[in-house]
């Protein structure tokens, strides 16, 4: 492996976790959006280069998928949901900006420190990238956790399996199976949060999360 | 002439094997096709009768492993118990469906997707457990939590929709954890077995993984347990399971408790298979024991506050399922060999509740524990039904359940008394809980309305048979069958 390969994939998946914190701050919908339609892209050519790097022209269908799908077909979708359902474009956070981002950072360095240690025979191309990924995973977890809006959770959802792509492909010669399947099983969950979003919609009024959270199944 | 016998024979387990997939597949496809409820309702039965024959045939014949499926002991017996309680839960959907039709719950269209989603649960079940590849079993147990999200949500009330959602973000989360932990045992084998499909094969995962990376192994655990510990119910990670069971049809309650949990907990096994075989890994006893005693007790006092009949014997799953993860994660022959029967028992006796809390909500036209009232006085089957099956889950001798719970507490005292004193605490706390509601359940004035509906009580009674009998005799083939695969488990 030579040394340029090494710096061009780090630079991307290290891309993937920087575009993972732009996430975290935005506070409107259609700027989250935008965001998470360039963390598809970051995942999209990261995934490529993977192809390129491994000399494993499977994983170019990964790729395209990120790039099509998710970085095009989703963020539209979802933006003309926004329009129709005539959604709030603003996204009300659990917590505020700094507290938000410095868990992130403490998250980041977490799975720098665990993923590091554990893997030091490892090769470092995958290394890197699991590193990475884990990183994509938990910030994707903690958007999840720290918004109240579905829509957004949605999105933490979508960059949580992108950093899951992002680990799948950097380990060296996994079988397609998993790849596809990944991608499929997103396609599908992406139809299941859809009808979601429709329903919740048409019975509620709001797709603030919140306002579900009247029912405890302990009506007295 | 021989090797024509042995290609015949390999050419029919194959097709059982292939049945207990394509006759579901096959049937979800017909399902959806087909109007027309009584004969969609009946082919689903058929369906589900075709697998458990192809389940069974598998004692007779069973194919050498394969690239991607694999029979041996361990999934035997998950197998057979899943096309089992699929198929008498599909008798009970029969009915129940039935009344859900006419009480106008459910509309005709929702009736033909509900049939064709209960099959790809078998298929995606199925599939989880004889898949011989970690990444196939991830995709299938993927497929089972979504068809169940699905299906949660079919009554599209306010309260169905949230616990749907609720299910489908903790589930997901819980998948997704378990996909990098999946990730990482494909890193970790990737150096000793070679790139590819080998490498996420059980058969060549348990027999190399002297060699992998003790602490790469160690951090997939981690992930693998939170993950699938997810879909098993554990208590930190349980939120999702009772509103999950109690707002989805009640068929759904009793496949997701009798068989869905089993599965995620079947993956979770074989895992620890794995880490077993490593002597440099953790041992994944104490984190399993640590999860299950807590799932156990947390459960056990949860019970007591319970309004709502199908919330309250979903905690009590819960409650089991810590048992059988603590019996499981003690290890060695005899709390393996429990853990085994309990989960047996559970997944009899559960389903059986269902099957009666099913119909008893519909009598009742609610689900409400205080406007139930003297069962045994307005419906006398139903209500002693229910009895015999509250009896049997709270662990009364001489029902299967405290034949294994029995088992379970007695090889813990031999080798852990502490433990086996929380473990004793939290049976008990549970016990008085359920006696206690069922006592206002079943018995004093009749309270609330009461509706009509043409019960079928052969499933219940059928389950709750065969728990009465596992608690008097236990055949010796069963026990040599589940002392072998308590062995595998090392």
């Amino acid at each position: 492996m030579s040394s340029i390969n090494f710096d061009i994939a780090h630079l991307l998946a290290g891309s993937l976790v920087l575009v993972s914190f732009l996430e975290l701050y935005q506070d409107r919908l259609y700027a989250l959006l935008n965001v998470y339609a360039v963390h598809a892209l970051a995942l999209a050519a990261s995934v490529g280069w993977q192809a390129f790097a491994q000399d494993a022209p499977h994983l170019y269908v990964t790729a395209g998928i990120a790039l099509v799908f998710k970085a095009v077909v989703i963020p539209v979708a979802l933006h003309r949901m926004i329009v129709r359902l005539g959604i709030h474009r603003e996204i009300e956070k659990v917590v505020g900006v700094g507290p938000v981002m410095l868990a992130g950072i403490g998250l980041v360095a977490l799975s720098m420190v665990v993923i590091l240690r554990v893997t030091q025979e490892a090769d470092p191309l995958a290394r890197e990238d699991l590193a990475f990924a884990l990183s994509v995973i938990l910030l994707g977890l903690l958007m999840m956790v720290t918004r109240r809006n579905a829509v957004s959770q949605v999105v933490g959802f979508m960059s949580l399996e992108n950093g899951l792509v992002l680990a799948a492909t950097g380990a060296k010669g996994m079988p397609l199976v998993v790849e596809i399947s990944v991608a499929f099983s997103v396609l599908i969950a992406f139809i299941v949060i859809g009808i979601f979003l429709f329903r919740i919609r048409e019975r509620f009024d709001t797709v603030d999360v919140q306002a579900l959270d009247r029912f405890r199944g302990e009506h007295s | 002439m021989n090797w024509v016998m042995s290609g015949v024979a390999s050419a029919t387990s194959f097709n059982a094997l292939s049945g207990l997939l394509l006759i579901p597949a096959g049937a979800a496809v017909l399902l959806a096709l087909l109007p027309g409820y009584r004969s969609t309702a009946r082919l689903n039965v058929a369906a589900a009768a075709l697998t458990l024959l192809c389940a069974f045939s598998l004692f007779f014949r069973r194919p050498e492993p394969g690239v991607y499926l694999l029979v041996d002991d361990l999934n035997g017996t998950f197998v057979v118990l899943t096309t089992f309680v699929g198929f008498t839960t599909s008798v009970f959907s029969l009915s129940y469906i039935g009344h859900e039709l006419e009480t106008g719950r459910l509309t005709p269209p929702f009736v033909r997707f509900y049939h064709a989603m209960y099959q790809v649960l078998m298929f995606a079940m199925n599939l989880a457990l004889i898949a011989n590849n970690i990444g196939l079993m991830w995709v299938a147990i993927e497929l089972a939590t979504l068809t169940t999200v699905m299906m949660v949500g079919i009554y599209r009330t306010h309260e169905a929709l949230e616990a749907a959602w609720k299910y489908f973000i903790l589930g997901s989360i819980g998948i997704a954890l378990a996909l990098f932990g999946t990730i990482l045992i494909y890193m970790a084998a990737r150096p000793v077995v070679s790139e590819g499909l080998d490498a996420m094969a059980w058969t060549m995962l348990v027999s190399r993984a002297g060699g992998f990376d003790a602490a790469l192994l160690d951090l997939a655990f981690v992930f693998l347990l939170l993950g699938y510990g997810t879909k098993v119910g554990l208590a930190p990670l349980h939120a999702w399971l009772p509103d999950a069971h109690a707002e989805g049809p009640t068929p759904i309650s009793a496949v997701l408790s009798g068989l869905l949990l089993n599965v995620a907990l079947y993956a979770l096994l074989r895992f620890k298979m794995v880490l077993a075989a490593n002597s440099a890994a953790l041992a994944p006893g104490p984190l399993m024991v640590t999860l299950g005693l807590l799932s156990l007790v947390f459960a056990a006092f949860m019970l007591y506050r319970r309004r709502d009949i199908k919330r309250m014997f979903a905690y009590s799953s819960i409650e089991h399922m810590g048992i059988i993860t603590f019996a499981f994660g003690m290890g060695g022959p005899l709390a393996n060999f429990a853990g085994l029967l309990h989960m047996t028992m559970h997944s009899l006796t559960k389903s059986a509740i269902f099957f009666a809390v099913g119909h008893v909500a519909q009598v009742k036209g609610t689900q409400r524990i205080a406007d139930m009232g003297g069962l045994t006085e307005t419906h006398p089957v139903l209500g002693w039904g229910l009895i015999l099956g509250v009896v049997a889950i709270a662990g009364l001798p001489p029902l299967g359940i405290f034949m294994s719970e029995f088992l379970v507490v007695s090889s813990t005292f031999a080798r852990a008394p502490l433990l086996a004193l929380v473990l004793v605490f939290g049976i008990l706390v549970g016990f008085a809980a359920l006696l206690l509601r069922l006592n206002s359940i079943a018995f004093g004035a009749p309270r609330g309305p009461n509706g009509r509906t043409n019960a079928s009580y052969v499933p219940m009674f059928a389950h709750l048979a065969l728990v009465l009998l596992a608690g008097i005799y236990l055949p010796p083939a069963l026990v040599a069958w589940f002392e072998n695969v308590a062995k595998l488990l090392g």
